[in-house]
């Protein structure tokens, strides 16, 4: 089973249809105990930062995701849910995130923001990802100290981090469950990897 | 470079797809379900769907229509029509919408604008915003075109944004349905007035008209209705067009 986490915000129904159409079974959760027990562990995002981890640890889900992820379960995290892994976020400078990766959370310094649209991802790494158009909603990007986790990056008034890629953690900026065909490939391979 | 986006639209009515001129003579154009996997299919970025009469017993249709599409297609989507409270906007994004878009309420509530882009954030809440031109200037218009706001439609636009709205649909009424082409001069004027991203909508008609729109409206993405449901042209035509006139498109 995979655990869709649920923190009350974002719109989890279009991870879950998509993993529908996948015929993969899931569960939209902010149960603890789901989390620990689950396959693999999808978090999805919309909304901001500080809201995000704030609900994950008055929920107490924080120390079982993270455990999780040490144990080596199968994570992906969309939008919010990539930005999630890293220190801090120049949305809510004050609120910590996961701290699993170095790094920081900045806000497109050019252009219309949000991002909003369809973007070419360029694929640095093999296995999950290829080049193409995905759908972003963003004003906010990665930034890692450690290059080597960038598994694609997009332009938009320069390059920018739009997914990495670490042994069991994978995290895309964009939506690949609105991100058409392409996407529900994407998701695809996430599943057989 | 983020890619300009082509977005069909769906004017529905007690659960079929219709289209009009001017906001007025409707005509039936189809099923909301079947001509959604249709664009979808054809490489259209998004869909809006708009509950044109938007009753209480035609909501409920919607928000089966909404589950539907939400199941079947894997594209971005947005609901509009009578949307009024907080609790209207929940209701549809749990149904599936991606986004919903707010006109009327907007005008008579702005601070809905801010609750609902708190509540649920800013890339959800789409402000649409009906335009007609007067003497003095460029006018909003609520209840589908039959009321005047007395708002200017600059300054509307720029409140919308202070607010929280995410992105504007901006219609021209003088254009609607007519296939004239966009209105290129109050599309550059809010797309380059605004920083959130404009949707142009009323008066797509040749392909010339969805070139204009980008490289002279200066808009993110074109709304368009009749010239896909009469088959005029299909999404993927309008992208290889744009294509060969320098305007970045998803393919």
């Amino acid at each position: 089973m995979i655990a869709i986490i649920d923190y009350g915000a974002g719109n989890l129904r279009s991870v879950k249809n998509a993993l529908d159409c996948l015929q993969v079974d899931s569960r939209i959760t902010n149960k603890a105990t789901d989390i620990l027990k689950a396959d693999r562990l999808i978090l999805p995002g919309d909304g901001s930062f500080g809201f995000m981890m704030d609900s994950l640890r008055k929920n107490k889900l924080e120390a079982p995701i993270k455990k999780s992820i040490q144990n080596g379960k199968p994570f992906l995290g969309i939008c919010l849910g990539l930005q999630a892994l890293f220190e801090e976020s120049e949305e809510n400078s004050n609120v910590k995130g996961f701290c699993i990766f170095k790094g920081k959370v900045v806000r497109f310094r050019k252009g219309k923001v949000p991002q909003i649209g369809w973007n070419n991802i360029i694929s640095k790494k093999k296995g999950i990802f290829r080049d193409g158009y995905v759908y972003f909603v963003n004003s906010y990007y990665v930034v890692p100290e450690d290059r080597s986790i960038v598994a694609t990056t997009t332009d938009y008034y320069g390059n920018f981090v739009s997914s990495i890629k670490q042994d069991n953690i994978t995290a895309m900026q964009f939506h690949p469950e609105k991100s058409g065909d392409f996407g529900i490939e994407l998701l695809r391979r996430w599943l057989k990897c | 470079m983020l890619a300009k986006r082509i977005i069909p639209c769906l004017d529905v009515k007690d659960g079929k797809v219709i289209k009009g001129k001017n906001f007025v003579n409707l005509e039936y154009a189809g099923d909301p379900v079947e001509l959604a996997r249709r664009y979808n299919d054809d490489n259209a970025d998004e869909l809006v769907f708009l509950d044109i009469t938007a009753s209480y017993e035609n909501r409920k249709i919607m928000i089966e229509i909404v589950k539907e599409v939400a199941k079947q297609l894997f594209i971005p989507f947005t609901v509009g029509g009578g949307i009024n409270s907080i609790e209207d906007i929940r209701e549809l994004l749990n149904a599936g919408a991606d986004k919903v878009s707010i006109n009327t309420a907007a005008v008579k509530n702005p601070v809905l604008i801010k609750e609902a882009s708190e509540k649920f954030g800013s890339q959800c809440i789409v402000v649409a915003i009906d335009v007609k031109k007067e003497n003095s200037g460029w006018k909003v218009y609520i209840k589908g075109g039959k009321e005047t706001a007395s708002l200017d439609a600059l300054e509307w636009a720029k409140k919308v944004e202070k607010l929280g709205a995410g992105e504007i649909l901006l219609t021209s009424i003088d254009r609607d349905g007519t296939k004239k082409g966009y209105d290129l001069k109050l599309t550059k004027l809010i797309s380059e007035s605004v920083s959130i991203p404009v949707i142009a909508s009323g008066g797509a008609g040749d392909l010339t008209s969805l070139s204009d729109v980008f490289n002279k409206g200066k808009a993110d993405a074109a709304l368009a209705a009749s010239i896909f449901h009469y088959n005029k042209y299909s999404v993927s035509e309008v992208k290889n067009y744009l294509k060969t006139n320098n305007v970045e498109v998803r393919r």
